[in-house]
């Protein structure tokens, strides 16, 4: 008795249907549920959260995650150009640039810029938001640059031609032409971006936020030490939740519509 | 004011090793019609993006309207406002509309107002029977539409010569003969056109001299009856052959 190839999937996937629920059986009888949701879902602590998650929390991991990613926008775009100049030490510089970025940890950069810098030359940050935001944006501009380079090399090549010869120069063409038809390609991967960074945030706490400029990673961690309870943490998480679905959904409905207009 | 609009002198241009352009003499006077005629891979493309400078030519000079093009201190960007290209694949700019692609030279280039400049799209876009799609994205219009908006783009710039690389080669059978009539109706406005087409009906009964490439020289040249109908050279009698199948 030989099975073909089709019965022999059919078996395994229904193996794997049954060894799933098993796992799932013996979690519900193993996990002690009471004492689970005692340490993580306590809604006395969940209550005490708000609205200051919200109102304070949340809106500084926005803040941080607005600057950087306007900064980081902006860079990137320079460094965009710069890569695709015909002037050599601007690529060079550019390509050196995301490089050494992209290569670095970003919690390393933070304390690199964050203390190392300050303790080297005596500068200091004129503030929190700042010197939070800043590295990430520096970081940010690293990959964002790579994108929107992709972007431009995305738009064909007869734009750029067409531009020219209707008597723009090639700056003219890159503004009114080139450039807005990149980003209309790497909206999608740009939002992505923008979810990263979200993220990213919560590594500005290691730079020593004070109570005032407190994102909300941090605001979950001083929760715990203050309930000696995990509760704080998990709202947190879900607040991230709330701030990067809808976005990933955008990106998944954007690439869904991109892929119907290119049929 | 000199009666020669392009002046093409010892014209070449190489790619790498391979030379393309050898040694290309031409000249184009104020309203003539001059088409192109040749094998695919002839040079006949790199010649018409010699003439605004999209390609830099190794050797030789590209005057037009008396302004040397090819002299490093030219202003490029300026000349080529007399110079309307019409692309094959028509290189509308898709994020704009039919009036937005007419004018967005106008503006930005001729800084024209914008009331100036949708005057003159309007006008343009009438010239090619497209003023009910001044509104309509590339997108939302068809090959033959597109190619018309193309045109008035250039034409709105009120150019001096318009150059035209295979205009229809890229259009369905159907859609050739919108564009090739505003392109008759342009030649017999007195446009000056150097016409780069696979087209041998336009040739024969619109240019006024037809030109036959070969290997990135001007083969033959002359009356479109002689070229077309009695050609002296043996490449050019089998480029026609293969081109309108055998007599
Ligand atoms: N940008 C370029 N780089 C390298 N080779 C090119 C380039 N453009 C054209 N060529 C070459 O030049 C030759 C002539 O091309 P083209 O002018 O497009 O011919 P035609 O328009 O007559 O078909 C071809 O062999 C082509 O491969
Ligand atoms: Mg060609």
């Amino acid at each position: 008795m030989s099975l073909s190839k089709r019965q022999r999937a059919n078996l395994l996937r229904y193996f794997v249907y049954a060894a799933t629920l098993i796992a799932l059986a013996l979690l519900i009888f193993i996990v002690d549920w009471s004492k689970l949701s005692n340490a993580m879902f306590k809604w006395r602590i969940i209550k005490e959260q708000f609205p200051d998650i919200l109102t304070k929390a949340a809106r500084n991991t926005l803040i941080f995650t607005f600057f950087g990613f306007i900064g980081g926008l902006g860079l990137g775009l320079i460094l965009a150009l710069m890569r695709l100049s015909k002037v050599r030490p601007y690529r060079w510089f550019a390509a050196t640039y995301i490089e050494v970025l992209r290569g670095i940890p970003l919690l390393v950069t933070l304390l690199i810029l964050g203390f190392g810098v300050p303790i080297a030359t005596g500068w200091t940050w004129p503030n929190m938001y700042v010197q939070g935001a800043a590295p990430l944006a520096l970081v940010a501009a690293a990959y964002i640059a790579e994108t929107i380079r992709a972007g431009i090399e995305a738009v064909p090549r007869g734009q750029m031609e067409a531009a020219r010869s209707l008597g723009m120069s090639y700056s003219r063409a890159m503004i009114t032409v080139i450039i807005p038809q990149a980003f209309r390609i790497i909206l999608p991967p740009l939002t992505n971006e923008f979810v990263l960074l979200i993220k990213d945030t919560s590594l500005i706490s290691v730079l020593g936020v004070t109570e005032g400029t407190r994102d909300l990673a941090q605001f979950g961690r001083d929760g715990v030490g203050k309930f000696a309870n995990a509760t704080p943490l998990v709202v947190a998480g879900l607040v991230y939740l709330i701030l990067t679905l809808p976005l990933t959904q955008l990106v998944a409905y954007m690439e869904r519509k991109a892929k119907r207009v290119r049929r | 004011m000199s009666d020669v609009v392009v002046q093409l002198t010892e014209l070449r241009k190489s790619f790498g090793a391979n030379e393309v352009l050898r040694g290309i003499n031409l000249e184009v006077k104020r309203g003539e019609v001059v088409c192109i005629i040749g094998p695919s891979g002839s040079g006949k493309s790199t010649l018409l993006r010699c003439v605004n400078m999209l390609e830099t030519p190794t050797s030789g000079t590209v005057a037009v309207g008396g302004i040397e093009l090819t002299d490093p201190d030219c202003d490029l960007d300026a000349a080529r406002t007399s110079l309307g290209m019409v692309f094959q694949q028509f290189n509308l700019f898709p994020h704009m509309t039919a009036m937005e692609n007419v004018t967005v030279a106008l503006r930005k280039v001729l800084k024209r107002s914008r009331s100036e400049a949708e005057l003159i799209a309007g006008e343009q876009l009438a010239r090619v029977g497209l003023s009910e799609k001044a509104l309509s994205y590339p997108a939302q219009l068809s090959g033959g539409q597109q190619q018309r908006v193309a045109i008035a783009r250039a034409l709105a710039m009120g150019p001096s010569v318009m150059l035209f690389d295979e205009a229809t080669s890229a259009l369905d059978p159907e859609l050739v003969g919108d564009v090739l009539a505003v392109m008759r109706s342009l030649a017999e406005e007195g446009m000056t056109m150097l016409v780069v087409t696979h087209e041998m009906g336009f040739a024969r009964n619109v240019a006024d001299r037809v030109i036959f490439m070969d290997e990135g020289v001007i083969m033959e040249q002359g009356k479109p009856a002689d070229v077309l109908g009695n050609p002296s050279v043996d490449r050019t009698k089998k480029f026609l052959a293969s081109v309108l199948g055998t007599h």
